[in-house]
């Protein structure tokens, strides 16, 4: 699913590199979390996923594809099997809950009775059914991210980044938003997710990837946030 | 790719970003115009020559008596040296397509008629007058040949021709046609930074979304093509609206002000403005959708 061999990535301008020959290997199906402190390389690591970087050196592979190889015009269509989720939800202030999640479809030219067909499913496992018609200012945190999740999910991606999606949010709404994510792994999609949540990722008890120093200094299966805290 | 998608985001964008709209349209109008303008009156220029060189003639005076030309020091043209003169020009042919010879009694009846509310007439007597060959060439810009061959002959006081005193009149035609097109390429520049700038801030504008479509792997055609038909949209309308100003140019000031007032000439048919306005509007698309798409590779990058 995702492939990392010996990656290197230095910004233009920087002497130390934000992540430095870390190799990794996700696998289908896996519930990975990302840990480690701020400028420890887990947002490149994402971005590098996502192609909005290259590697200055080594080979990354995500479903399959070596995107070092990879041009530039089939990036979208790499993007569409991966969704993605932020801690800052971006969601469109001015479109409704349903108008949201069909943007993502309407970009990439899904026509309009797909778009009525799947969008209110998706509303419907991240737990909106209802509210289709509000707009995001009407929604509390949890259900903006909820929106994103559903924005992210309902073309059924195969891969989903979180990039510290709980960031924002409280713990008792983050618990919410871990059991949404749970439930899309278990309906068969990669989750990648970033966090400093420690308590989240003591309760889940997933496979834990600890970076430092853009290096790999941990790689768990079912582990907790760290040693020492 | 869904049309009502892209073009309800069109619609979105020039309303949202109202007054750069209105400025790309009015600068790309007021550009094409004088563009437009400026190939008008090289259609004139054009037209002007065809009608004029059709009728220009090169004048070869010969000595009359009195004729302080070098060339004249024999006194008047004798019989001999005309009918020399009138050979030589019959073996010019083909160049020279028509001669006619014009006596001192018709040049004097000319010259009654060109001064009749004149004095000069009573001062002048028909002695004083040159009798001329007036000829008329097939190819108007070959006038040197003619002139080399006949100017200090015996006989012949002075080769004129008339085109000369026209190309004067086209220089001036041609020096105004130069600066409507230097102002037009200067706008055409203005209206293409504007342009730039006009995407610039509506790609910022729509970071939010275009952010959100890369995320979700919306191809860059898709993401581009609302920002491209908005810059193509706005300067469609001012190309449209210069073709408007061509129009009028050729309506009001051609045909109700100018061709009243000098008849002698023929002035530009409708079809030079039919042919002027495709140019018009796709210069202005074309250049505004050039610098558009290179600003958007800049600012929408994948």
């Amino acid at each position: 699913m995702i492939l990392f061999d010996t990656v290197t990535k230095l910004y233009p301008n920087q002497t130390r590199p934000a992540l430095e020959e870390a190799s990794l290997e996700i696998e289908k199906g896996e519930f990975v979390f990302l840990v480690g402190p701020s400028g420890s390389g887990k947002s490149t690591f994402l971005r590098l996923v996502l192609r909005e970087e290259r590697p200055t050196a080594g080979n990354v592979w995500v479903l399959g594809k070596d995107l070092s190889r990879l041009s530039n015009w089939k990036i979208p269509t790499l993007r569409r099997e991966i969704g993605t989720v932020f801690q800052d939800f971006r969601l469109l202030p001015n479109k409704s809950v349903f108008e949201n999640v069909a943007f993502a479809l309407e970009v990439i030219g899904k026509p309009k009775a797909l778009i009525n067909k799947v969008v209110p499913e998706v509303l419907e496992v991240v737990g909106l059914e209802g509210k289709e018609e509000r707009r995001p200012d009407e929604l509390s945190g949890g259900e903006q991210q909820r929106v994103a999740i559903a924005r992210a999910f309902v073309n059924r991606p195969k891969l989903l980044i979180a990039d510290e999606p709980t960031g924002n949010l409280d713990p008792g709404t983050s618990v919410g938003i871990m059991k949404l994510l749970d439930r899309i792994n278990r309906l068969g999609t990669t989750v990648v997710m970033s966090t400093h949540d420690a308590q989240i990722v003591d309760q889940m008890r997933r496979r834990v990837v600890e970076l430092e120093n853009g290096h790999v200094v941990r790689d768990q299966s079912r582990g907790v946030y760290g040693y020492a805290r | 790719m869904r049309a009502q998608f892209v073009a309800s985001e069109v619609g979105n964008g020039l309303r949202r970003n109202l007054t750069m709209t209105l400025a790309v349209i009015i600068t790309v109008a007021v550009s094409l115009t004088l563009f437009g303008v400026s190939l008008l009156v090289r259609a004139q220029v054009d037209t002007m020559k065809d009608f004029w060189y059709d009728k220009v003639e090169v004048s070869i005076f010969l000595c009359a008596k009195g004729s302080d030309t070098p060339s004249c020091a024999g006194g008047a043209v004798t019989p001999a040296q005309r009918d020399q003169i009138k050979a030589d020009l019959e073996s010019l042919r083909p160049l020279v397509q028509d001669i006619y010879y014009e006596s001192q009694g018709e040049a004097y009846a000319r010259f009654q008629e060109q001064f009749a509310n004149s004095p000069i007439v009573d001062s002048v007597n028909e002695s004083a007058l040159p009798e001329s060959f007036r000829v008329k060439l097939a190819d108007p810009t070959e006038y040197d040949v003619v002139a080399s061959a006949f100017s200090g002959r015996p006989g012949i006081e002075q080769v004129n021709d008339q085109r000369q005193v026209l190309d004067k009149f086209f220089r001036l035609l041609g020096g105004l046609q130069a600066i409507a097109l230097i102002i037009a390429v200067v706008m055409l520049i203005v209206t293409v930074l504007l342009v730039v700038n006009t995407m610039r801030v509506a790609a910022f504008s729509r970071r939010r979304e275009t952010g959100i479509m890369r995320l979700v792997g919306a191809s860059n055609l898709y993401i581009q093509l609302p920002f491209l038909l908005e810059a193509a949209v706005s300067a469609g309308i001012g190309a449209i609206l210069a073709v408007g100003g061509l129009i009028l140019a050729k309506g009001i000031v051609i045909d109700q002000i100018l061709a009243p007032s000098f008849q002698f000439t023929a002035f530009v048919g409708w079809d030079a403005v039919l042919g002027i306005a495709p140019i018009l509007i796709l210069v202005g698309i074309g250049l505004s959708g050039i610098a558009a798409f290179l600003t958007l590779r800049k600012y929408l990058r994948v």
